[in-house]
């Protein structure tokens, strides 16, 4: 008679393999691609929407913001899923501030040296992101309670779902705003030869949350399973 | 005195909170579903704004600002440490926060059961940081300015979640089309709402 097999142990990668779950497998693929629709942070989870509306008058901040908290969140997330059976319940809050504010100062820090224009147009919004709720929210919500390797697609995924919501909004109010894109004209000339005016209503803080109401507007009439009851 | 007024009166209305700067959006749309909910909240954000404003400013007076630690000695002076200024400003925030808890769990429990998870997440309200970098960026005269300034702020963002929960609590009776319900409509007003706020913004203080 053969033996019975034993299951051959794989070397396990970051200690992903533990379960013997692919690296990306179904459910892992879902963390990312979930936060840019269904569970998009911004429109149905009402996570960080504070700097979301506060920087998106133009594209080149909104995408460096973007980029600031793709960061932050993902380090975060490892760190505190590394951390998830040390810390104490009582002082977590604590602890996670602490975490988000050493990774935000990083980030703050490395702006200053390597782009300093767009550093002082984000001014205050930068150091913001420590309260960003969209970085809280998932720490307590996913990373005290997961593994490393899927925190980390889980902070990868949110970040860019909201990532997503400040280039469309930051988008659409710079072009219709001031007719550029990037700071470059889009609107041929010709056009406002013919009498085409900017509207500068979009440049102006109040359009930024009308322009994502729409926007959920859009969204949940393709979606009909996020509307809300009241 | 007078500066006292104008900035007061400047921080409600014409640098409001929510309506100008967007901080603190998310306890906003989250907790402004009953006026009364929004009141305990409301609160809590005044007390919290209005004590970690001036505490910031001392600590940024005399331990982050670039030669604020001249009073140790002349060796002190050149030291720069305003990049641990968040660190800081966060931790005597969350701390803040936690006393505000315990307070308001002694003496009122049923508004802390209302209020339930949102008390901790005060210290991740983004009005109570962007107080205090405001308040750094602002370059205050002394800890009484400050403090006007917290408390102001704190009176504009209460004000704003009042009038958003009493708007809200009538709307549910109105024939809202079903995609825009809830967040859309909330959204939408918040941004006519800042509209109206603008209108603040000529007066000359």
């Amino acid at each position: 008679m053969k033996q019975k097999n034993t299951p051959v142990q794989k070397p396990s990668l970051f200690f992903v393999n533990k379960d013997k779950e692919a690296l990306f497998s179904k459910k892992n693929r879902a963390l990312l691609s979930d936060p840019m629709d269904d569970n998009n942070p911004i429109t149905v989870q009402v996570l960080g929407i504070c700097s979301a509306l506060a920087i998106t008058v133009q594209l080149k901040p909104a995408i460096v913001m973007s980029i600031s908290v793709l960061v932050v969140m993902a380090a975060s997330n490892v760190i505190i899923s590394l951390l998830r059976n040390l810390i104490p319940n009582r002082i977590r809050i604590i602890v996670q501030l602490v975490v988000v504010a050493a990774m935000v100062v990083l980030v703050d820090q490395v702006l200053k040296a390597f782009a300093y224009d767009v550093y002082k147009e984000l001014s205050i919004f930068i150091g913001l992101i420590i309260t960003n709720c969209i970085v809280m929210g998932r720490l307590e919500a996913f990373a005290l309670a997961n593994t490393p390797w899927k925190s980390f697609l889980d902070g990868i995924g949110n970040a860019a779902g909201y990532g997503f919501i400040l280039i469309v909004v930051a988008f659409f109010r710079e072009l219709l705003g001031s007719g550029k894109l990037f700071g470059y004209q889009v609107v041929p000339d010709a056009l406002y030869a013919m009498g085409y005016e900017n509207n500068g209503l979009m440049l102006l803080s109040p359009m930024a949350l009308i322009t994502v109401g729409l926007f959920i507007w859009v969204q949940r009439s393709r979606n009909r399973k996020l509307i809300e009851k009241n | 005195m007078e500066a006292y007024i104008n900035l007061f009166v400047k921080s409600i209305f014409i640098e409001n909170m929510i309506f100008a700067y967007f901080l603190g959006m998310c306890s906003y749309l989250a907790v402004s579903k009953t006026v009364k909910t929004a009141v305990g909240l409301g609160f809590a954000v005044i007390f919290v704004l209005a004590i970690t404003v001036p505490i910031n400013f001392l600590l940024d007076t005399y331990l982050l600002k670039p030669g604020a630690l001249a009073w140790l000695g002349a060796d002190y002076a050149s030291i720069d440490l305003s990049f641990l200024s968040f660190i800081m400003f966060i931790a005597v925030i969350a701390s803040m926060v936690q006393l505000v808890e315990m307070i308001v769990e002694k003496f009122a429990p049923a508004l802390y059961g209302a209020l339930g998870i949102f008390l901790p997440l005060i210290a991740v309200n983004c009005a109570i940081l962007g107080g205090s970098l405001f308040m750094q960026q602002k370059d205050f005269g002394g800890v009484l300015e400050s403090g006007v300034y917290g408390l102001g702020s704190g009176i504009g963002w209460f004000l704003a979640i009042i009038a958003i929960a009493a708007i809200r609590e009538k709307i549910t009776y109105s024939n809202v089309p079903a995609p825009l319900k809830g967040l859309g409509i909330t959204f939408i007003i918040t941004g006519l709402m800042a509209i109206g706020f603008m209108s603040f913004m000529g007066i000359k203080l």
